[in-house]
C-alpha cells in the first residue's frame, strides 16, 4: 500500500469543485505539459466516461487547459484558462467519446502539438482524491503517477539499453524507487520509466542520450 | 514510528504519554523524512486557505457553476445576527461556515480537500466556530488538524473516503469523524475520547448515500456538510462527558466499508438514484447538461 501522508488527508489544496474531476484533471494535464518538449501550440482533449458526461459542471475543461498552461491545482487562474490559453496563442478543443466503455471512468486523451509540429499523445486517468496516473504514451500502455521525479526514456527495444540507463543513473548517484519497462512489440519502440525519491540531475539525460538506441528522454520534476 | 489502526495509535499515545496530533506529526517526520517546521508550515498554509474559504462567501456570495447553490452562508449569518437562530451560537456558526466552504468549492474557488472536496466544509467549519466561541489560538486549531488527519488517514487506509466507493458516509462521515476527534482533543479530551467521538460520528452517519443532483458537488452535498458538523459537535459532547463508546473506532471503520460495499451502484456518486433521481434532480440534470426530451 502506498504511504498516506498527513497532506493526502488534509489536501490537496485545490480549486473546486471536485478532487477527481477538477484537481485530478489539472494534475494530468500538468504532467502532459512537462512531458511535451518545446512550446505547445495546439492541444486536443478527448474525454471519456464520467469526464465526458459531467466535465462542464466540474470545470474539468478549464482544469485540463490550466494544467497545459502550467498551473498547479491551487492556482485560481484555472477559472480563466480559456481566455489565458487564447492569449498565449494555444489552439484547443474538447471532444467526448461516450462509446468507449471498457475504460477507467475518469479518462482523458491529450494530443499535443508543439511549435516544431511534433506530436505527443498521452492518456491520463484521475483515480480519486486528486491522485492520477498516466496510462498511455503514444498509444503504448505505460503506468506512472507523477508523485516522484520521473524519467521517461523512449528507446529501441535492443539488448543493453536498460543496463546503460541504470548505469548512468548509478554513476550520478540516483536511487531508483521504481523502474518499469513497456513496449509495443518485440524489437520495436520501448519505454523505460524510472521513478526516484530525489531530484534527477539534468546531466543524467546527456549521459543516457549517448546510447544510439535512445530516441528521446523526458524528465518530469515534481 | 507508524500505526495502522486506532488501537495501535492509542497504544502509542499511552506509551509516549502524548496526544494523537503529536503521534501523527512524529509519524510524518519518520516516514516522509520531513522536519517538524516543514510540516507545520505546510499545515499553516492549508489552515489559511481553509479560513479564507469560510469567510469569502459571507461577504461575497457567488452562484455555483451548476447554479444549484450560492448565498446560503450569508443568509444563515444574517439570521444569527438578528438573534433568531434556533441552534445556539456554536452550532449556528458551525453550520454557516461548513456551508460557506461548499459555496467556495462549487464556484471553482480555493479549498483544501479534507478528506475530499465534497466534504471540505466540515473540518474548517467546526474549527472556526470553536476558535470564535472559545477564543482559541490558531496553534490549537492546527493541532486539531493533525488529529483530524490521523483519523482520516486510518479511514483511508482501512476503508475508503471515496463517495463512488462508499457513499456519502465515506466522505461526510469521515470528515465528521475527523472533526469530532479534533474537537475532543482541542477541548482537552483524552486520545481514547477522541476515538470514541470518531467512532460515534461514523456510526451516526452509517449508510448515508452519495446522490448528487446532476452529478454536481452542490446539492445535497452542501447541507450534508452542515449535518457533518452538527454530528461532529454532538459526538464530541457525548465523548467529553465521559460516555463510553462500546464499538471501537477500528471496528466501525470496517463496518462503514462493508456497509459502503452494500450500497447500490445508483447511490454511489453516479447521480442515478436518491436526490438525483427526484423530479427536481432530473429536471436540473436536463437543464444543465441537456440531452433529454
Amino acid at each position: 500500500m502506498a504511504f498516506i501522508s498527513i497532506f493526502d488527508v488534509i489536501g490537496p489544496r485545490m480549486v473546486g469543485p471536485s478532487s477527481s474531476h477538477t484537481a485530478g484533471a489539472v494534475s494530468i494535464a500538468l504532467l502532459a505539459k512537462k512531458m511535451c518538449p518545446g512550446k505547445i501550440k495546439k492541444v486536443e482533449f478527448v474525454l471519456y466516461g464520467s469526464f465526458a458526461k459531467t466535465y462542464r459542471g466540474h470545470g474539468t475543461d478549464k482544469a485540463l487547459l490550466g494544467g497545459i498552461l502550467g498551473f498547479s491545482t491551487e492556482d485560481l487562474r484555472i477559472r480563466d484558462s480559456f481566455s489565458l490559453a487564447k492569449e498565449a496563442g494555444i489552439e484547443f478543443s474538447f471532444t467526448t467519446n461516450e462509446k468507449e466503455k471498457e475504460i477507467h471512468p475518469n479518462t482523458v486523451d491529450i494530443l499535443m502539438t508543439n511549435e516544431e509540429d511534433l506530436h505527443l499523445k498521452l492518456r491520463g486517468e484521475s483515480l480519486g482524491g486528486g491522485k492520477v496516473r498516466i496510462a498511455k504514451i503514444n498509444d503504448v500502455e505505460v503506468d506512472f503517477s507523477g508523485d516522484y521525479s520521473t524519467l521517461v526514456v523512449i528507446q529501441e527495444d535492443k539488448p543493453g539499453v536498460v543496463a546503460h540507463i541504470t548505469k548512468c543513473l548509478s554513476d550520478c548517484n540516483v536511487n531508483i524507487a521504481f523502474m518499469k519497462l513497456f513496449r509495443e512489440d518485440k524489437g520495436t519502440t520501448a519505454y523505460t520509466i524510472v521513478e526516484s525519491d530525489e531530484k534527477i540531475p539534468q546531466e543524467v539525460l546527456k549521459d543516457i542520450k549517448e546510447n544510439s538506441h535512445v530516441h528521446e528522454i523526458m524528465l518530469i520534476e515534481i | 514510528m507508524d500505526f495502522k489502526t486506532g488501537s495501535e495509535l492509542l497504544t502509542l499515545c499511552e506509551q509516549n504519554n502524548t496526544t494523537i496530533s503529536d503521534i501523527m506529526c512524529q509519524r510524518e517526520i519518520t516516514m516522509v523524512d520531513a522536519t517538524l517546521d516543514e510540516i507545520n508550515s505546510k499545515m499553516q498554509k492549508a489552515f489559511k486557505i481553509m479560513m479564507d474559504a469560510v469567510h469569502l462567501p459571507l461577504t461575497e456570495p457567488v452562484k455555483s457553476m451548476g447554479g444549484l447553490i450560492g448565498g446560503e452562508a450569508a443568509k444563515l449569518r444574517e439570521m444569527r445576527r438578528k438573534g433568531s437562530s434556533i441552534c445556539g451560537t456554536i452550532l449556528s456558526k458551525s453550520i454557516t461556515y461548513a456551508m460557506a466552504v461548499l459555496e467556495v468549492n462549487a464556484s471553482m474557488g480555493l479549498i483544501v480537500a479534507a478528506p475530499t472536496a465534497g466534504s471540505s466544509g466540515v473540518v474548517p467549519g467546526l474549527l472556526l466556530a470553536l476558535k470564535e466561541e472559545y477564543s482559541l489560538a490558531d496553534e490549537r486549531l492546527i493541532d486539531g488538524l493533525f488529529t483530524a488527519s490521523a483519523i482520516g488517514y486510518l479511514i483511508m487506509r482501512n476503508a475508503t473516503v471515496s463517495g463512488a466507493e462508499g457513499g456519502c458516509q465515506a466522505e461526510v462521515g469521515a470528515a465528521s469523524a475527523m472533526a469530532a476527534a479534533a474537537t475532543v482533543e482541542i477541548m482537552g479530551g483524552t486520545p481514547k475520547q477522541c476515538l470514541n467521538a470518531a467512532s460515534t460520528a461514523l456510526m451516526n452517519l452509517l449508510g448515508l448515500v452519495c446522490d448528487p443532483v446532476a452529478g454536481l458537488v452542490e446539492s445535497p452535498c452542501q447541507s450534508r456538510n452542515a449535518i457533518g458538523v452538527a454530528n461532529a459537535l454532538t459526538c464530541a459532547e457525548i465523548a467529553l462527558s465521559g460516555i463510553d463508546q462500546h464499538i471501537s473506532f477500528d471496528e466501525m471503520v470496517g463496518t462503514m466499508l462493508s456497509v459502503g460495499r452494500g450500497i447500490p451502484y445508483e447511490l454511489r456518486e453516479t447521480a442515478l438514484g436518491g436526490c438525483a433521481a427526484t423530479s427536481y434532480g432530473c429536471e436540473k440534470a436536463c437543464s444543465i447538461f441537456g440531452g433529454c426530451s
